[in-house]
């Protein structure tokens, strides 16, 4: 395998480049949505426009930055700042792990690093929903759409506050749980075992909302408890067969 | 300043947690268990953070239930990325339009 593989300007790449950006325009469209509401938690926190933009770029977390916008606005510690950062943001190691196994061992290195950096649920999601190895200028592709729209969200939010009506907020709202949709149900079309894990992760996650002791968990807390439990039950009862390069695909 | 601080600890923490399972895992896992339990992770992640998450962000909760409904079907009739996104915004729109008249 040579590097030319990987150069930026090789027509493949230029494809997969392309083929991000389009899909990255609909994760735009759904931050700038949701990510308004986070700005008014910036403006709370008693942060300016800029500093939410900035902090937004960086981190593209909602849940992550709301539990530390809300801890600055309380007045907090560095130290705490890191803590809860690294808990409620802790279900992305799991992400990064599986991102680890879909790496071409050929790839220069230096595209984990970049890659890593905007490993939001969504961005993982699509990268993870194409065949075979990942394309990092794919990623890169749905940077350059999907980013923008989480950081100027936030801005606007900060600047503005809530300017659109309800009813858009709403159906706004909602379009990154349409994504998450598109990505797990074609694969659970093919495979029924993944059809079904579905449907149980989807009955857990509503019980464990109303179970006691473990709804007082915060939403990052439980994310990863389920994810561990559900994904180790899947892991033990159906095992991937050992030969598949990708199992079950 | 501190304001600042605040943020570049954010950023950090959170690079943290992700660039490190990409960088120290160099090489393709061989153990079964792991490789299945990381083969399920991003369906069961991405199931949990749907589901009742999509009834709950709406006005409406029927809202959101039709959306879900009619985005597995889309999806299952192999709609893409785009179309399955918009069309869930779509559903929540007319369904909390005619919620108002009836």
């Amino acid at each position: 395998m040579n590097n030319n593989q990987y150069a930026c300007g090789a027509p493949h790449n230029r494809i997969a480049l392309k083929a991000g950006f389009r899909d990255g325009i609909p994760i735009g469209l759904g931050y700038l949505a949701v990510s308004f509401s986070l700005g008014i938690a910036v403006r709370d926190a008693g942060l300016t426009w800029f500093q939410g933009l900035m902090a937004s770029w960086l981190c593209t977390t909602s849940t992550g930055e709301y539990a530390a916008f809300s801890l600055i606005a309380a007045g907090t510690t560095l130290l705490e700042i890191a803590f809860v950062t690294l808990i409620i943001n802790a279900r992305y190691m799991l992400m990064s792990c599986a991102m680890s196994q879909r790496i071409d061992p050929d790839m220069p290195f230096w595209h984990r690093f970049v890659i890593a950096f905007h490993l939001t649920d969504e961005l993982f999601g699509i990268a993870i929903a194409r065949r075979g190895k990942l394309n990092p200028y794919y990623s890169y592709g749905a940077f350059l759409t999907a980013v923008p729209g989480w950081a100027i969200g936030t801005a606007l939010g900060t600047v503005v506050g809530s300017i659109l009506p309800p009813a858009l907020t709403s159906a706004l709202s909602v379009a990154l749980y349409g994504m998450f949709i598109a990505i797990v149900i074609p694969p659970a079309r093919k495979n029924k075992i993944v059809a079904g894990l579905i449907l149980v992760c989807f009955a857990a996650s509503y019980v464990s909302g109303i179970v006691p002791l473990l709804n007082q968990l915060s939403e990052g807390m439980r994310i990863i408890l389920l994810t561990v439990v559900l994904s180790s039950a899947a892991a033990l009862l159906f095992p991937c067969k050992e030969e598949e390069e990708v199992p079950a695909e | 300043m501190m304001t600042w601080a605040y943020i570049a600890v954010m950023a950090l923490a959170t690079y943290a947690i992700r660039v490190l399972p990409l960088t120290l895992i160099k090489r393709p896992i061989r153990n079964r268990f792991i490789r299945s339990f990381l083969y399920y992770v991003p369906y069961v992640t991405l199931a949990i953070m749907t589901f009742p998450a999509i009834v709950q962000a709406t006005e409406q909760p029927l809202a959101g239930i039709l959306a879900l409904i009619g985005d597995i079907l889309i999806a299952w009739f192999g709609g893409s990325l785009f179309v399955v996104a918009v069309s869930c915004c779509g559903i929540v729109f007319l369904a909390e339009l005619l919620m108002k008249f009836v």
